[in-house]
């Protein structure tokens, strides 16, 4: 292994978020934070509890999870897309690290910065809503499991996008609307019976399902459920990066 | 002098079906400055890409002190430094952290001191600070020489090292080359300037179409496929050449002052004793003589049949 080489590129990464601190923490750490005010203080004083959760305390792991899932893809997908889009890709590629080893970096830095802001997010809405952690390691693992799940996602939609609108628009067509339609903002038990079938093939359901459970100990869907769900969408993940190396899609010639 | 890179039948077709490479057989030996001269689109980019891990071969091997490039990656690539023929750098990072990086991605442990050394060889060390953007075009490109040596490689591939580079940059950066020789670094270098190669290759390659012309010793590759051409500045005009004179190579100039006679010098016989015996003989007063020989770019064009 050339710890080296992962070292630096990771370093690399998460300077480049130093280097841009206003656009990479504080505009996502504030956006999420006018949610809890329209949303959790606003409008959720007028909502009844749902499960027994206040509606405030209720979209908390929703909006935590929005924040992970939206920043890990961009994250990923930014820091690969880059290097190709300015040539530097060549020095990655000239140099002796594993494709493995590749992805180790970009994706432990994306994953990183995602875990910091989902941190921060939970820590601004302790100021708005009574927060509560039924199962803290529970909560951890669909946080790291989501994080590097998406980072990898991220990863993918980078070395596959040959322009600035491909690489957009996966986080705005498919990720934000998955995200919405996931739970974020509502329990999946208020659709009517139609809707709910269709909503358990949004992966992002399971996600929210679980980590919310590890808040409030209530689910949409089976605990269980939601960590094979992410397990086998990381493993799902894992494969096509393996395949992209392997055959240098998009990235040798 | 030992082959540190050895490439057999190296082939490489691309996936719209355009063939860069032909089964391309190549040794460069250690320690040489090898020129490879081709025209746009004859294959360099793309031999320079396989062995560096860039481009994927269709076919052939490419081994580095013995090791394949594809199973043993990491001991070829260790020992490789590129520059490559775009000037492609972060514009955002300082040139002291971009070296930095070049070096780390090595895996080589940070060492400062050699990391000055490098950027005071190329003047720039009061820059290190700077972020690329604020660069001049010809520093950016040392600083892709730097990134290139950051991990103090002793294969150096420079593909168009000095193209759009102003004269004097270009002679600093042949003096680097030079240093680097004398350290025993391996260069490989494209170039369009190909007097540069004439001065200071070691030997030459030309490839034309994806297939290796020739490879020869700088040195040897002029005197076996140069020409000399000598010029004789006549006392008198002359209307024609004399009959006796009619021999193969002799030309008489539009304003009928001057013969040119080209020869081959390796050639038993070059021709110009009897040549000047019979200019004597036939009363034609010569008032002064020159020689030249070909140069490297016109053994070149002839090679490339002009695609240059």
């Amino acid at each position: 292994m050339n710890f080296r080489a992962i070292w630096t590129i990771y370093h690399a990464e998460m300077a480049r978020t130093g280097r841009t601190l206003l656009q990479s923490v504080l505009a996502p750490v504030i956006s999420t934070s006018l949610y809890f005010i329209v949303f959790g203080a606003a409008i959720g004083s007028r909502i009844d509890q749902i499960d027994g959760v206040g509606y405030g305390a209720f979209i908390v792991p929703g909006l935590v999870m929005m924040m992970i899932l939206m920043q890990s893809v961009s994250n990923a997908a930014i820091g690969i897309y880059f290097p190709k889009f300015t040539g530097t890709v060549y020095e990655i590629l000239s140099a002796p690290i594993s494709a493995f080893e590749i992805v180790i970096g970009y994706v432990g830095a994306a994953a990183t910065k995602s875990l910091i802001l989902g941190a921060l997010v939970l820590g601004t809405a302790a100021f708005f809503v009574p927060l509560e952690i039924q199962h803290p390691l529970a909560m951890l693992a669909f946080l790291v499991l989501t994080s590097l799940t998406f980072s990898l996602f991220g990863f993918i939609v980078g070395i596959w996008a040959d322009n600035f609108e491909q690489l957009n628009i996966v986080p705005m067509l498919i990720v934000t609307p998955l995200t919405f339609l996931g739970g974020s903002f509502y329990s999946i038990s208020v659709l009517p019976p139609f809707w709910q079938t269709v909503t358990l093939f949004n992966p992002v359901v399971y996600l929210i399902s679980g980590f919310r459970w590890s808040f409030y100990g209530v689910s949409d869907v089976d605990v269980g459920i939601s960590l094979l769900a992410i397990l086998g969408f990381f493993l799902l993940c894992l494969g096509i990066v393996w395949w992209m190396f392997r055959t240098g899609y998009r990235m040798k010639t | 002098m030992s082959s540190i890179i050895s490439i057999q039948g190296l082939s490489k077709t691309y996936e719209g079906g355009f063939t860069a490479l032909r089964s391309v057989d190549l040794d460069i030996q250690q320690g040489e400055i090898f020129a490879l001269l081709g025209p746009n689109g004859a294959g360099k980019t793309t031999l320079i890409g396989i062995v560096c891990g860039l481009v994927v071969p269709t076919g052939g091997s490419v081994t580095v002190a013995g090791h394949d490039i594809q199973t043993e990656f990491r001991r070829t690539r260790s020992r490789i430094g590129l520059v490559p023929q775009e000037i492609t750098i972060d514009m955002f990072t300082r040139v002291i952290d971009a070296v930095r990086y070049s070096r780390g991605l090595f895996g080589k442990a940070p060492d400062e001191a050699y990391l000055e050394q490098v950027l005071r060889d190329l003047s720039l060390w009061d820059k290190r600070n700077e972020q690329m953007r604020a660069l001049s075009g010809g520093m950016k490109r040392r600083v892709m020489i730097a990134k290139a040596l950051a991990h103090d490689p002793d294969i150096l591939f420079l593909d168009e090292p000095t193209a759009g580079v102003d004269v004097e940059l270009r002679q600093s950066m042949w003096q680097v080359i030079g240093k680097l020789r004398e350290r025993g670094v391996t260069i490989i270098l494209t170039t369009h300037y190909i007097e540069e190669a004439e001065q200071m290759a070691d030997r030459v390659g030309v490839i034309n179409q994806g297939e290796i012309v020739v490879v020869e010793e700088t040195g040897a590759l002029m005197n076996k496929m140069g020409q000399k051409h000598l010029t004789l500045q006549l006392a008198e005009p002359l209307d024609a050449i004399p009959q006796a004179l009619r021999v193969d190579g002799l030309a008489l100039s539009e304003d009928g002052t001057a013969l040119t006679f080209d020869y081959d010098t390796q050639a038993d016989r070059t021709g110009i004793t009897t040549l000047l015996a019979s200019l004597n003989d036939a009363g034609v007063s010569v008032r002064d003589l020159e020689t030249k020989q070909s140069s490297l770019e016109e053994i070149f064009v002839g090679l490339v049949g002009g695609q240059a």
